[in-house]
């Protein structure tokens, strides 16, 4: 019993994650409508920038910003005291790839609906076969 | 879909825990940069010393990115508007409140204080909010500047800080309209200095290969700022924050302007 519980707790995170991902991928796949596909889009980038941000906690550790202590210099820096600065700057720069993502995607959506009127998947497939 | 759910929570069996010290993730560059950065670059903020510093490239990269796709969403959706086209212009007198509509597409109406354009679909907007937004957009313009030169020291950098100081101008449109945000940020200017900010990100890189070290070793900066190399490093940093900030709030403005009035830049939300 007791090692069940110390599973939940040290993998919940993932399995919320992992949650979000596939409700993100179900959206982009199963979903008629643009719109909702992108924010599917949009929840699954989130799901992946939640994960990384997770695998770069420690435990008893404190934010990757070196303190300095005034007067008597700096001292030696123990990696072991301060959270892991990788994931944190690789997601830096995801967001700002799911920021230009979504602002293409929105662009082009808003171009689609100007040409066919609707934002309905199968509707446009269905004025794009009807086009002569 | 519920099976590869499945099988994805199957495979976090295998991970580390939550929070593990001794996780791989945390064991092999990691502890280098948390140990050598403050060293090396005069940051106590590892995550800019890693973000502009070690991997400069591929930050300068990803503001690259953020210009393209403003340039991406102009090209898309702006569209000038016809000469010929007819359209219904109101304008309102500010003295009388009466309300003038002008169908002759030729005929110019000049820019006047007495004389405001309204939009076909205008409704009056709350004077709480108007009032409210205008004086909290100074604040918040302040704070990103604090966001964008204190990114060493305290959480914060350029992408932050641009994301903040574009979110000021886009609270003007939400506020009043987007025509009142564009008389502030007009579009040319936004233009110029979406590619200006990369150009200083590059610029800055460029000057370190003139000084004769590689392309963005702000070390190379030391002797014309007349600095150590640690601090040259760290103002190095901050030059190329900079150019990512500007580069940031311009794309966020022109991406805003055009999403939500769909390349017309005549009413916005």
């Amino acid at each position: 019993m007791e090692s069940i519980t110390g599973l939940i707790l040290a993998k919940y995170n993932y399995w919320m994650y992992i949650s979000l991902m596939m409700i993100g991928l179900y959206a982009m796949i199963a979903k008629n409508n643009l719109v909702k596909k992108i924010i599917g889009m949009n929840i699954l980038q989130t799901a992946i920038i939640l994960f990384y941000i997770s695998i770069g906690a420690k435990k008893g550790a404190t934010i990757p910003i070196i303190m300095h202590s005034e007067g008597h210099g700096h001292e030696a820096v123990h990696a072991v005291q301060y959270m892991n600065p990788l994931p944190h700057v690789l997601m830096l720069t995801a967001i700002v790839v799911s920021v230009a993502t979504l602002g293409v995607a929105l662009a082009l959506a808003i171009r689609l609906y100007a040409r066919f009127g609707t934002l309905e998947e199968d509707e446009i497939n269905d004025q794009i076969r009807e086009a002569p | 879909m519920l099976c590869c759910w499945g099988m994805l929570v199957h495979a976090t069996l295998d991970f580390p825990g939550w929070g593990d010290p001794n996780a791989p993730a945390h064991l092999h560059v990691a502890p280098e940069y948390l140990e050598q950065a403050y060293e090396e670059t005069a940051t106590p903020n590892v995550v800019t010393a890693v973000l502009a510093d070690y991997r400069g490239y591929d930050t300068m990269f990803e503001t690259a990115v953020i210009f393209s796709a403003g340039l991406a969403c102009f090209f898309l959706l702006r569209v000038q508007p016809r000469k010929e086209e007819e359209e219904d212009r109101f304008f309102r007198h500010l003295a009388t409140d009466m309300v003038i509509r002008i169908r002759t597409p030729s005929m110019h109406v000049p820019d006047s204080p007495y004389l405001q354009q309204l939009d076909p679909y205008w409704t009056p907007r709350s004077l709480i909010v108007r009032a409210a937004c205008r004086v909290l957009t100074p604040f918040i313009q302040l704070f990103a500047l604090y966001v964008v030169a204190h990114g060493h020291h305290s959480p914060g950098g350029g992408f932050q800080g641009g994301v903040i100081l574009g979110a000021s101008f886009i609270l003007i449109a939400l506020s009043h309209d987007l025509r009142t945000s564009m008389k502030m940020t007009p579009e040319k200017l936004m233009g110029v200095l979406s590619p200006a900010g990369v150009l200083i990100y590059a610029g800055v890189g460029a000057l370190c290969v003139v000084a004769g070290h590689n392309f963005l070793d702000y070390g190379a900066l030391a002797e014309w700022l007349g600095t150590a190399p640690e601090a040259a490093r760290s103002l190095g940093i901050l030059f190329v924050e900079v150019g990512v900030a500007v580069c940031v709030m311009a794309t966020m403005i022109i991406i805003y302007a055009n999403l939500s009035s769909a390349g017309g830049y005549k009413q916005g939300l």
